[in-house]
């Protein structure tokens, strides 16, 4: 029974000698308070109020669109005149407007303010709005606080400000816990059961979930807690987690047969699994997944795709996409690069396609326009505009809201980038 | 500081954006941090436009606070014009851009442009979407259309159509209607602005004899300027339903001092002889709520009491700029105005009114699903639905046909009505079948609120014989006996009871 040893790095050229340009302009992406329309659906028990202006209302209802009728756990509490003016009181006005929330909605156990733009420029305290409040409401309802400004955070890094608020409160593992795993990273439930039922049959135990499916099961962390991120964009939360003992395994993205394997591997690495056994339980797995793809990779080989930045996960699909797909990578965007976390993604992709950190969307669409590529990757603020230019697009923000992660979703993650291309070849008009 | 789930209207410079996503030739710069760009996508995929809309923004970051977001402005606005060579520019600031106090339209000035660069100032913690629309286009058209100047008589009259933006409820197919109309009158459209007209185009608002004033909300402030500043009368009547189509035709001959008998030329509208046939019988007395924006609404009130013989019970609008308007016209249907941004106040009127058809907009819509009504959308806030692929405007008299369908076809019809009272006891159509339209499961009414301290409760024999009256009256039927009685003292309603309260409401 041999253990399982870490695979050598396997991409000749690594991340030291790609090419990473770094570009500043206007950028084409949603803030941070985006992240609470799939967080509010996960964390079962939490709400959000962000704390902000009238447009991050309009934000979260353009965003979240039809979910503002299935009772959403958010909400925004809207800064007017008055409030900025001095003539009421900020505490006095957002403790009234939490209590209000509260006796409306008696199901809340965990409440995140969540800073905006505006609060942060004025420089609303809203931490200490939220030990005041925690204070006040306990033991019913815990207040965080954590800031989803767009002049902080892009998108997708708003979960990781969530997430990190999330670390300090979670339980110490006892002194002498075995060692245990930690996910990190929000997935959706049936991809969460599916690596469950994974690591159990590797023999990986005890597993948790960050963020937790309820408000109230904090799951413990400590020196014995390794973190296994699911997602590329938690730079706060894994460095927050490591402050309090927690190692990270480095492993690329589960995305793709090779991610979800290379992913798990790392798990069964750090907790010894064998050779043989890893090889028995993720084989069916992995079988399963090379069949749904199949078909998708005639449509997509050879095919050329410009992604454009969104949500970190750009560097990891285009790894995907070139690997397993057999596409041809024009330019991965990406708003921010986590140079430690994506390394051994980094390591993975072939040689060529530039990264291209943060945006210049003016100059970046110039670039797409004269590499012609047969997809493009973008937000929903370019999408119709370049299919109206005759290129075919696909949305970057459906691979946050659909499960794409692990062996059983590989099929449909190749489907989402297949499908655009399908609908144009159909269309005769 | 205001709870909200969701709101009407966005920030006033959304309301810039519809008007310069509308417009040809004109450039937005926008002081405005990461993620207020966001506000592409209501352009792009809402009303599905084919090109991005003319914003610049600044999508300044933390690190940028430190550092100068002026200087961050003056090359975002200097980069703009060397890449879009607009015609004109408008500057401003969004929420957050406004507390740094960057001052856009100084900066703007200081970069000495070779193009008019026209400074907003769009309060976003005090005002919202259409006053920042209607805020936009007037000192858009004030900077523009320049002096005063002589009109030469001309056979031919000329108006401008002002109001219509990207975004808007149907002004696409709306400002087409409205052309027709007046090319049939014989009366020359000279500009129509917002929407598709150029900053060049606004220089020449002056040439036309009047203006036709479609969208309030967006164009009051303008035309009121144009009035004072260019002695250009404007329209006060708004072409939504058949008489203030007919109103308004009157209002435009006046003005463009032509004969109305002109009028006898224009395509009429379907909807008086479709209200008049008996199909449309069971149309009578429907109780109506209505929410929307001012115009819409108001418009609505007139079409659903006078031209469909429905009986408006509630009437409301989101725009507090025009809540003196709602008021009169609330008054005039014997209903209290709703003048409220608080979609829940709107459900709870919603509950309490219990009508047989809500007129709204797309909240409403979701509000009348969840209380199993019927419901029409017919005011913005727009959603991808309101941007139909067919011609479909409100305004006109093919506008009343479109009306006519689409706050009719909510309904059951009249005579599936009839034979389901007919075939009541069949089983096809038992009292639970609701109309398939609606999902085929009928979703109890809400809980009447009860009007006093007593109880009243529903001799067996009372409730048999109310289980005879067709059940899509039955509801009403329940409410009346119940109020009845309870005004009465009545602890116990008899067969007696429902029979006095049958009487009582009959009118």
């Amino acid at each position: 029974m041999n253990a399982l040893s870490p695979l050598p790095a396997m991409g000749a050229a690594g991340c030291e000698a790609r090419p990473i340009v770094q570009e500043r302009g206007q950028r084409e992406v949603f803030c941070g308070l985006t992240g609470i329309v799939w967080l509010h659906r996960k964390i079962q028990g939490a709400f959000f109020l962000v704390v902000g202006s009238r447009t991050c209302a309009h934000l979260i209802q353009s965003a979240a669109g039809v979910m503002i009728f299935a009772e959403p756990r958010f909400a925004t509490a809207i800064l007017e005149d008055r409030d900025l003016a001095g003539v009421a009181d900020i505490d006095d006005e957002l403790d009234a407007a939490v209590d209000r929330l509260l006796v409306r909605r008696p199901d809340i156990e965990l409440l995140f303010l969540v800073g905006s733009c505006p609060s942060e420029v004025i420089k609303i305290d809203l931490s200490r709005a939220a030990a005041r409040q925690s204070k006040k409401h306990a033991p019913r309802v815990r207040v965080l606080s954590y800031s989803g400004s767009g002049i902080e955070t892009t998108f997708t890094q708003g979960e990781d400000a969530c997430l990190a608020a999330l670390v300090p409160t979670l339980p110490q593992e006892a002194p002498h816990a075995p060692p245990s795993l930690l996910v990190v990273g929000a997935l959706a439930d049936v991809v969460e059961d599916q690596f469950a039922r994974l690591f159990d049959a590797l023999g990986v135990a005890p597993v948790r979930f960050l963020p937790m499916r309820r408000a109230a099961d904090l799951p413990p962390v400590g020196p014995n807690t390794s973190i296994l991120l699911a997602q590329p964009y938690l730079a706060d939360t894994a460095h927050a987690l490591e402050e309090r003992g927690a190692r990270r395994i480095d492993a690329p993205f589960p995305l793709g047969v090779e991610g979800a394997t290379l992913w798990l591997r790392a798990a069964a690495v750090a907790f010894g699994v064998t050779e043989e056994r890893f090889d028995a339980v993720v084989a069916p797995a992995r079988a399963r997944a090379e069949r749904a793809m199949r078909h998708y990779r005639d449509t997509l080989a050879g095919k050329r795709i410009f992604l454009f930045p969104d949500s970190q996960l750009e560097p990891a699909l285009a790894r995907f996409l070139s690997r397993e797909m057999g596409m041809e990578i024009v330019e991965i965007g990406t708003p921010y690069l986590h140079r430690r976390h994506m390394a051994s993604e980094l390591e993975l992709l072939p040689p060529g396609a530039p990264i291209v950190e943060g945006q210049h969307v003016e100059q970046q669409l110039d670039r797409c326009r004269a590499a012609r590529p047969d997809l493009v990757l973008c937000g929903l603020g370019l999408a119709n505009p370049l299919e109206a230019e005759g290129f075919t697009t696909k949305w970057s923000i459906e691979l946050l809201f659909s499960p794409i992660q692990g062996f059983d979703q590989a099929g449909d993650l190749a489907e989402l980038f297949a499908r655009p291309l399908n609908r144009r070849a159909r269309l005769e008009v | 500081m205001q709870l909200t789930l969701w709101t009407y209207e966005g920030p006033p410079h959304i309301g810039a954006m519809r008007v310069a996503t509308a417009m040809r030739g004109l450039h937005y710069v926008l002081h405005a941090p990461q993620g207020d760009t966001y506000a592409d996508l209501l352009f792009t995929m809402i009303e599905r436009r084919g090109s991005r809309p003319p914003v610049t923004y600044t999508t300044f970051q933390a690190r940028d606070l430190g550092s100068d977001t002026a200087e961050l402005f003056k090359s975002a606005a200097r980069e703009a014009y060397e890449r879009f060579s607009p015609e004109a520019m408008i500057v401003g600031a969004s929420c957050t851009a406004e507390l740094l106090q960057d001052d856009p339209g100084g900066l703007a000035k200081a970069l000495a442009l070779p193009c008019p660069v026209i400074p907003l100032d769009l309060p976003a913690y005090q005002k919202k979407e259409n006053w920042g629309a209607a805020e936009t286009f007037y000192r858009l058209v004030r900077a523009l259309a320049g002096p005063r100047r002589e009109r030469s008589r001309r056979a031919r009259r000329s108006c401008n159509i002002l109001g219509p933006t990207a975004l808007g409820f149907r002004c696409r197919d709306d400002v087409r209607e409205m052309e027709t109309l007046l090319a049939t009158l014989g009366v020359e459209v000279n500009v129509v602005a917002p929407l598709g007209a150029s900053p060049k185009d606004l220089t020449r608002l002056g040439d036309a004899d009047f203006n036709v004033l479609l969208y309030p909300e967006i164009a009051l402030t303008a035309a009121q300027w144009l009035e004072r500043t260019h002695g250009q009368p404007f329209t006060r009547v708004v072409p939504i339903g058949v008489g203030a189509t007919r109103d308004f035709i009157a209002e435009v001959a006046r003005l463009a001092e032509i004969d109305p008998e002109a009028a006898s030329q224009v395509e009429p509208s379907r909807l008086p002889w479709y209200a008049r046939s008996v199909d449309s019988t069971y149309l009578t007395g429907k109780r109506v709520f209505i929410f929307g924006d001012a115009t819409h609404a108001i418009a609505a009130a007139r079409i659903a009491r006078d031209e469909l013989g429905f009986t408006v019970v509630g009437l409301g609008s989101y725009s507090r700029e025009f809540a003196r308007d709602v008021r009169e016209a609330a008054a005039r249907y014997g209903v209290e105005a709703l003048v409220t941004d608080d979609y829940l106040e709107v459900e709870a009127k919603v509950m309490e009114l219990q009508p047989e058809l809500v007129l709204g907009t797309q909240m409403e819509r979701h509000i009348a699903k969840r209380l199993g009504v019927p419901c029409a959308v017919m005011s913005a806030p727009a959603h991808v639905q309101d941007f139909p692929a067919r011609y479909s405007p409100q305004m006109g008299f093919e506008g009343a046909n479109v009306i006519f369908d689409s706050w009719v076809h909510p309904l059951m019809m009249g005579l599936e009505e009839h034979l389901l009272a007919m075939f009541r006891d069949d089983a096809e159509f038992h009292d639970g079948a609701a109309p398939s339209h609606l999902g085929g499961k009928q979703t109890p009414p809400p809980a009447a609120p009860v009007a006093s301290d007593i109880v009243v409760v529903w001799a067996e024999d009372a409730e048999k014989e109310l289980r005879k009256v067709p059940f899509f009256v039955r509801g009403k039927a329940r409410r009346n006996t119940e109020k009845f009685a309870a005004e009465r003292g009545l602890e116990t309603i008899t067969v007696e009871t429902l029979y006095d309260a049958k009487a009582y409401f009959a009118r």
